[in-house]
């Protein structure tokens, strides 16, 4: 069933949330239109050969709301979304660019934290920002500010990861708890007070993905950062590039005690929620432990876990294997769980 | 999370199972009745570890869901209309069809729709936006109507001119009856909803065991509360008893919430109301008392009636009255998904249609 044919002739919030619809709206419109063999595996980077290096190319563009949140803000979000779009494709981050869409009436203390933000992460991550753009739009016609940043980086020759390559018996791992960043902006937006508040994970992953790359001995099948749409919809287009099964074990998926509290309280299901500092891996079953290892010395991988395994079947699905013993399907995310969360 | 856990373990919920099927020896038509049970019957694989002569049927207990056909349109037709209007509702109102487009796409060609978490939001829309007239799309049962009273309680206090309230509130105990009037659907027994029954107190189901002979159980909504209000339930259908049991203690009283009871009258008094599938059943709604009518959305406006078309082939109606499980629909996972819902049931959290889709079963 096509867009068109479901009478919507419009784009729809729920386009841009990172589940089936934004899917649909890929392939159907830009995926047709820019048919090309870097964009074809949809990966959250293209790896170009130029010269005999690799060299990986993304961009990202952020539009969250509001600007300033526990956690972070969105300068530094874009900084570290476009880092670990590299990172997720075994990439060392090199250079980025960063153009802003700025609302007439921003203060000028507001944007200069951010940028000040987006300076200090770059620092962080051992990254430049050497190119960038300025458009200021009307009071009304834009909100605040919408940052996009680009960036490339290098990959060596004995990097080899892509969600085809994953087959039954592989380990899936997660570098940490997950929905943090969800929570954190949808209960700083509707300032609902928590006990103890939930901060973003925004960090940049660069560091954690090379010491993996270099623990595993090519044991890594793939990488991607869980951002819209969570570690469902990622899992599930692994899924879906690979024809396995990707079985989860609900008692082994790392959640905050404060985040599984709201989301029995809200009605949300942490498995489609928003990480902005989070990895997912599939490894070979061999380099499972020395990679789990690896990350676990990494401040960022502290809580890394294994969470489930790879089977043959149902081919394209993931399952989850619930606390009381019986497996459901775990879909993509479908409509829009919660609107501008990065 | 201690408190939640606790109400989950897997070796208590499979001795209670174990209880069930010991005591159970004939027939039994369960439904019950709220939106949340069926969800978390769903996702605990509660129906499947029954015995089969223990049937569990789910009933009309979702608010978007009851919505009927009518209201939906009515409220589209409303925002097409209306350009100086925010109207300001619940997330899963926004993706419910209606006979050619939804709220969601409305929004998308211009219309000014924002999802709240609490009707109090709206208050405060009210306040920042004193240049347009804020109309609240209220639906939900005795548990969402004391925070619309108190909004408009709140709005009346302050003084506010711009904000109104659609009422489509619904009443739970008549629809129960109605169900048992109806005779469509044969049911020996009920489960009813915790959250609404802390409101309206157990005593609310009176008539149904003394002038119906329907035992009713009252039961929380984790696993280990459905299956012991069940195991409750099947209990008296096994001795021929029909009464009223709270199993959901510590939340549940039998007058219930006296001061939200108080809000509410003061603020809604019952009125009819048409329920999807069901049809119109007297006093089963709550329409805004003329004292506060000044904050009554069908007062304020010209608002048409709406088209009374089911969407073609959904068979929502008949899933909301227990007719059918979802699985009897042909379009159930077919061309009725939650990316792509047909009727409500496949759109709401808390409907039928979505909670067996959800928690389907893996064929491999």
């Amino acid at each position: 069933m096509t867009i068109e044919k479901k009478g919507a002739g419009e784009i729809l919030l729920a386009h841009g949330g990172g589940g089936l619809l934004s899917r649909r709206l890929i392939e159907e419109v830009f995926l047709n239109a820019f048919s090309n063999k870097y964009l074809a595996p949809l990966n959250d980077q293209a790896v170009l050969s130029v010269n005999r290096s690799r060299l990986a190319f993304t961009t990202d563009s952020y539009v969250v709301n509001p600007i300033f949140f526990p956690g972070g803000d969105i300068g530094r979000l874009s900084v570290c979304g476009t880092i670990n779009d590299l990172a997720v494709g075994g990439a060392r981050p090199l250079y980025l660019s960063a153009s802003f869409i700025i609302e007439e009436g921003l203060a000028f203390d507001e944007l200069g934290r951010v940028v000040k933000s987006m300076a200090d992460t770059a620092r962080e991550a051992g990254v430049e920002i050497v190119t960038g753009d300025t458009k200021v739009v009307e009071r009304g016609k834009g909100d605040r500010l919408f940052i996009t940043t680009a960036g490339i980086g290098v990959v060596d020759d004995s990097v080899d990861l892509s969600p085809s390559l994953i087959r039954p018996g592989d380990v899936i791992i997660v570098s940490g708890t997950i929905g943090d960043h969800g929570i954190a902006i949808l209960t700083h937006r509707e300032g609902i007070r928590m006990e103890a508040p939930v901060e973003s994970d925004c960090a940049p992953l660069h560091s954690l993905a090379a010491d993996m790359l270099k623990a595993s001995g090519g044991g890594i099948r793939a990488m991607r950062d869980p951002t819209r749409g969570g570690l469902s919809s990622t899992l599930n287009e692994f899924a879906g590039s690979c024809m396995c099964a990707m079985v989860m074990d609900e008692d082994k998926i790392p959640v905050l005690e404060t985040v599984r509290g709201a989301c029995e309280i809200l009605g949300f299901d942490p498995l489609y929620l928003a990480n902005e500092g989070k990895l997912v891996a599939v490894v070979s079953p061999d380099a499972a432990p020395p990679v789990l290892e690896a990350m676990r010395r990494n401040p960022l991988g502290r809580d890394a876990a294994i969470i489930g395994a790879v089977e043959a079947k149902p081919g394209g699905k993931v399952l989850l294997e619930t606390s009381i013993g019986n497996r459901r399907i775990i879909d993509m995310l479908s409509g829009e769980q919660l609107p501008r969360i990065c | 999370m201690k408190y939640i856990d606790d109400f989950r373990q897997r070796e208590l919920a499979l001795g209670i199972l174990g209880k069930i099927r010991e005591i159970s020896s004939r027939k039994a038509n369960v439904m019950e009745i709220c939106g949340t049970h069926t969800h978390s019957i769903s996702r605990y694989g509660i129906r499947d570890s029954l015995p089969p002569n223990i049937r569990l049927i789910s009933g009309p207990g979702c608010p978007v869901c009851v919505t009927s056909a009518n209201d939906v349109n009515r409220i589209i037709a409303f925002v097409r209309k209306e350009r100086n209007v925010i109207v300001a509702t619940f997330g899963d109102m926004l993706r419910v069809p209606g006979s050619g487009s939804t709220l969601q796409e409305e929004k998308a060609r211009g219309s000014d729709i924002r999802v709240v978490y609490s009707p109090l939001d709206a208050l405060d829309m009210a306040a920042s936006n004193p240049g347009k007239e804020v109309v609240f799309y209220a639906v939900g049962f005795e548990t969402t109507a004391p925070t619309v009273a108190a909004t408009v309680l709140s709005a009346a206090e302050d003084g506010v001119k711009n904000l109104s309230v659609l009422s489509l509130h619904k009443l739970t105990p008549p629809a129960m009856k109605a169900l048992l009037d109806g005779g469509d659907v044969e049911i020996d027994g009920f489960i009813c909803p915790g959250h609404v029954t802390a409101v309206i107190g157990a005593g609310a189901y009176g008539f149904l065991s003394t002038r119906y002979g329907a035992p009713c159980v009252v039961a929380g909504f984790e696993p280990l509360d459905a299956l012991l209000g069940l195991h409750m339930l099947i209990r008296q259908i096994e001795e021929g008893r029909s009464e009223i049991e709270i199993e959901y203690g510590r939340v549940v009283t039998w007058e219930g919430n006296v001061r939200a009871q108080g809000i509410i009258n003061e603020v809604f008094e019952p009125a009819d109301s048409v329920w999807r599938g069901i049809g119109t059943i007297p006093s089963s709604g709550l329409k805004i008392r003329d004292a506060y009518g000044r904050f009554d959305a069908e007062k304020k406006f010209q608002m048409d009636a709406g088209a009374d078309v089911e969407p073609a082939g959904c068979m929502c109606g008949s899933v909301l009255k227990g007719l059918i499980t979802p699985d009897g629909c042909p379009l159930f996972a077919a061309a009725c998904t939650p990316a792509d819902p047909v009727g409500p049931c496949m759109v709401s959290s808390e409907g039928t249609c979505a909670a067996f889709y959800k928690y389907r079963k893996v064929v491999a």
